[in-house]
């Protein structure tokens, strides 16, 4: 082999250097700790409060699902609510006027969105930057006007899903998602279920190839890599978890609309990266927490009054002053902070 | 063109191409080309700016596909080929601007771009910074590249001369049987270039070389064989010597007297 002149002479000791591929910063605890306080808040929190969690729940996996796009392989994407209420749609559809099980109404929403990545991502991952940006929005657009101007999903209404979904089995109902607490900790559990897949998945040679992808794609060709699968792979899972979002946005509002597959959806969810900071999971899910209790803030016409109505305006000046001062997200406040402590 | 006797035995050339050309709308940056690389042998290609000596590697790399002609590969018509199936299949490059990963260590660069030849890569629970095949294949990469002690260093901080053989390094990683080297010797000092041509004269021992450089001194004392390009076109391929003696190739440099040592 060309390589044996290589293998003589003692190789370079390459055992224990630190991984500077990942910029994923401080250990399990702090977020172990996270769980462990939401998992205990249904104990002191009125049901007002456990909806808000549960809504920053489902959109922190909807964000997490975006950063394996964005953080990890660089691909903007301005698209990526399609893949949500693709998920929800399918909940809701698949559920009829009857319900249906989790155990299959899951994977038919993630299924269903995969196969809408998988089409959109193919065609999509054609074209590079700006182009990118826009021909995912595009494809997010063709969904929105799908659901919005025929009869396939109730049109611009939506539907209401009139039993929620149940895991039964063996005589015995394991899981009824109408039921709120059980709602709660199943969110909870994909949720924590979604950062440890990703947080495996980039440490992965497959995530390391996107990483390599991200910073020179020329190079990762070069050496082999058929970067354009790379991606597309990206894209599909994204698109998958994305539609695990939509599952449990479904069972959570039990209803669906095409607003859920708006550009604002798309948008809103890169914001959230952005305010967390991208290049970190544990930012996407603190960016979704700001974000919708931002929203929740300067909705509030008991907090805020007459300026209520006007919530998108306070919203948009509030994100504009924290990349100002927080270019690298909140998640890049708390490293800063760190660094300076002894 | 088969200018036989030189060397002992001609082995067979594990990278050809035959007549190969590119156009970019109505200018030829590459017309009728053909060339041959074979292992145990430096292959210099020069030409004055423009000559088409990078559009050039881009054709035999894949990066580009050819307008005309056919590119041969270790026994493959890889004409058709996209750059990371024929790199896959062993032809490695570096390019003219430093091409890395600069916020990874040195040894992720090299484990990186080993990793597309290593098997199921979609085993995504198994973790890439313990697998073995791929940070062997970078430890072998960066001990023949002379990078052994910076392997923990973050790759943006490393002089540019060390940057260009870590990109050296990057194609070792992979195993390949050809390298096509894009003016490797760009922006080095002296004592780097000595190192990177010892370097390329180890390798020249079971690699196909190509290489494009601009430093003339350099290319006379390590190629086996030159190639000079002017306007797309090859005007003259044959030994250093007689290069240097060649009429067309003088009126070529005419310009530039000095260069031709």
């Amino acid at each position: 082999m060309a390589s044996d002149a290589l293998t003589e002479g003692p190789a370079a000791d390459v055992g224990a250097l630190p991984d500077i591929a990942r910029r994923e910063a401080g250990g399990w605890r702090v977020p172990a700790a996270a769980v462990l306080a939401i998992a205990l808040l249904p104990l002191v929190v009125s049901p007002y409060g456990i909806d808000l969690v549960l809504r920053i729940a489902v959109y922190a996996i909807f964000a997490l699902s975006l950063e394996l796009l964005v953080g990890a392989a660089g691909l903007v994407s301005l698209g990526h609510a399609a893949f949500l209420g693709i998920g929800a749609y399918a909940t809701v559809l698949g559920s009829g006027d009857s319900g249906g099980s989790v155990a299959w109404l899951l994977p038919l929403a993630v299924i269903t969105a995969a196969a809408y990545a998988l089409f959109a991502g193919a065609l999509s991952l054609r074209t590079r930057g700006v182009y990118f940006i826009m021909v995912t929005l595009a494809f997010s657009q063709m969904a929105y006007f799908v659901l919005h101007d025929t009869q396939v999903g109730g049109g611009s209404d939506g539907i209401f899903l009139y039993v929620k979904p149940v895991l039964q089995f063996a005589g015995t109902t394991w899981l009824d998602l109408d039921d709120r607490l059980t709602l709660y900790y199943t969110v909870l559990g994909a949720l924590v279920a979604t950062y440890l897949f990703l947080s495996v998945l980039l440490d992965s040679r497959f995530g390391h190839a996107l990483a390599g992808i991200r910073v020179n794609e020329q190079r990762m060709r070069a050496a082999g890599f058929s970067t354009y699968l790379y991606k597309l792979a990206a894209f599909v899972i994204a698109g998958a978890l994305a539609g695990v979002a939509g599952f449990l946005l479904a069972a959570k509002d039990g209803a669906v609309n095409p607003e859920l597959l708006s550009w604002h959806e798309s948008g809103a969810v890169l914001l959230m990266l952005i305010l967390g900071g991208i290049g970190s999971l544990r930012g996407a899910v603190i960016g979704a927490a700001a974000f919708v209790l931002l929203k929740e803030l300067y909705q509030s016409q008991a907090i805020v009054g007459p300026l209520a109505d006007h919530w998108q305006m306070t919203l948009g000046l509030t994100i504009i002053v924290f990349v100002a001062v927080l270019p690298r997200g909140l998640i890049g406040l708390g490293q800063r902070l760190r660094g300076k402590a002894p | 063109m088969t200018e036989r006797g030189t060397t002992a035995p001609d082995p067979a050339p594990l990278l050809r191409a035959v007549q190969v050309g590119r156009h970019f709308g109505g200018v030829a940056a590459v017309d009728g080309v053909s060339i041959e690389v074979r292992v145990g042998e430096i292959h210099a290609v020069i030409g004055t700016n423009g000559a088409g000596k990078s559009t050039l590697i881009n054709l035999l790399s894949g990066e580009i596909a050819p307008s005309a002609g056919q590119v041969f590969f270790a026994g493959h018509d890889v004409t058709r080929w996209p750059q990371p199936r024929r790199a896959r299949a062993g032809l490695g490059r570096s390019y003219q601007r430093t091409t890395i990963f600069p916020e990874f260590s040195v040894v992720e660069n090299c484990r990186l771009a080993a990793q597309a030849r290593t098997p199921r890569p979609w085993r995504f629970w198994q973790r890439a910074a313990a697998d073995r095949p791929s940070l062997e294949a970078a430890a072998r990469a960066l001990t023949a590249a002379g990078l052994g002690a910076e392997a923990g260093q973050r790759a943006g901080t490393l002089s540019h001369g060390a940057q260009r053989q870590l990109e050296i390094a990057m194609c070792l990683a992979n195993a390949p049987l050809a390298l096509l080297l894009d003016e490797p010797l760009a922006g080095m000092g002296g004592e780097e270039t000595e190192r990177m041509l010892d370097l390329l004269g180890a390798l020249k021992d079971d690699h196909a070389i190509l290489l494009v450089e601009h430093d003339m001194d350099a290319v006379f004392r390590v190629a086996d064989r030159i190639t000079v390009m002017v306007n797309g076109q090859v005007i003259a391929s044959d030994v250093p010597d007689r290069i240097r003696a060649d009429p067309l190739v003088r009126e070529a440099y005419l310009g530039e007297p000095e260069v031709l040592p």
